[in-house]
């Protein structure tokens, strides 16, 4: 066994990494669906008994309304946390060695395109197209935006090496994500899955302005 | 000249360069390649976006092969 890896090496072209994971489904479109209207559905599940307690309070005596509000708050707050959950996976940490970082991003600037390297300039993510839609990869999680661009999956992934730099732990997962999209997407923990506009929401400028171009991009592909 | 990197601390360090016609430094390449891949290293050949292959032999014609550590789960 290497000093790397503890799991066997999956089928010919497939993410080695899966073989950490074998117990996991592999990814597809469907399964990407499916997983949506889960969350969907699990969101409604915690959101809507605080609003009809809210209604029935406000109903049977208007006197509850600070506990009305309260339910409603907590109706609120729940999904709320779940896209904040979604938007950590984009979070960025300070650079460690400031020649490290600079030799790092200009390796990641030779596997992008022109448009891709100035997008990653501007606000450290790397946006990439791919089967299951549009990928937005940051250092430790990759956001997917579905084609039509309106849902997003949001993937804790990292390399774990806390010394690598900036630019090579974005190009890890590139490079990851190249080999074996789906098998990408499998290897990875999903943090969030629902609306584009509530993680938009949650992101921090200027990782918000990254994720305009991959919806853009998204809508033209759905 | 094609080259071997490692993507390290450093941000990468080349190991290796060779080219095609060059036995003796593509044989130094394949030695570099193999040890990493022994520790664990995987070597991938990028071919633009969204394409990149695994390999697990030097490809004497990639222009650049590089070295990454596994990915997991966060």
């Amino acid at each position: 066994m290497s000093a790397l890896t503890d799991g066997t090496l999956p089928t010919e072209g497939a993410l080695p990494e899966l073989g950490s994971v074998y117990w996991r489904p592999r990814v597809t479109d469907a399964s990407l669906r499916r997983t949506g209207r889960i969350w969907t559905t699990i969101t409604v599940a915690h959101t809507v008994p605080f609003v009809a307690v809210a209604g029935l309070l406000l109903v049977l005596n208007p006197v509850t309304a600070a506990v009305a509000l309260m339910a409603l708050a907590q109706a609120w707050i729940i999904p709320e946390l779940y896209a904040a959950r979604g938007a950590n996976v984009l979070r960025s940490r300070a650079p460690v060695d400031e020649h490290a970082e600079r030799v790092s991003v200009g390796l990641l600037g030779d596997l992008l395109d022109d448009r891709a390297r100035d997008l990653h300039r501007a606000t450290g993510m790397v946006l990439e197209r791919g089967a299951l839609g549009v990928w937005l990869i940051g250092e430790a999680g990759a956001v997917l935006v579905r084609p039509g661009g309106r849902r997003v999956h949001c993937y804790c992934v990292k390399v774990p090496a806390p010394e690598l730099p900036t630019g090579d732990r974005v190009a890890h997962l590139l490079l990851a994500l190249r080999t074996d999209e789906t098998g990408f997407a499998t290897v990875a923990n999903l943090a969030f899955s629902g609306a584009r506009w509530r993680l938009s929401r949650r992101l921090k400028a200027p990782v918000r302005d990254a994720l305009a171009p991959a919806v853009a991009a998204a809508r033209r592909i759905g | 000249m094609s080259q071997l990197i490692r993507m390290d601390s450093s941000g990468h360090t080349t190991l290796a360069e060779w080219t095609a016609d060059d036995p003796a430094s593509v044989e130094a390449a394949v030695a570099a390649l193999r040890a990493e891949l022994e520790l664990g290293y995987f070597a991938v050949v990028s071919h633009g976006e969204g394409r990149a292959e695994q390999v697990r032999e030097l490809p004497v014609d990639a222009p650049l092969v590089i070295l990454r550590r596994p990915i997991a789960g966060g």
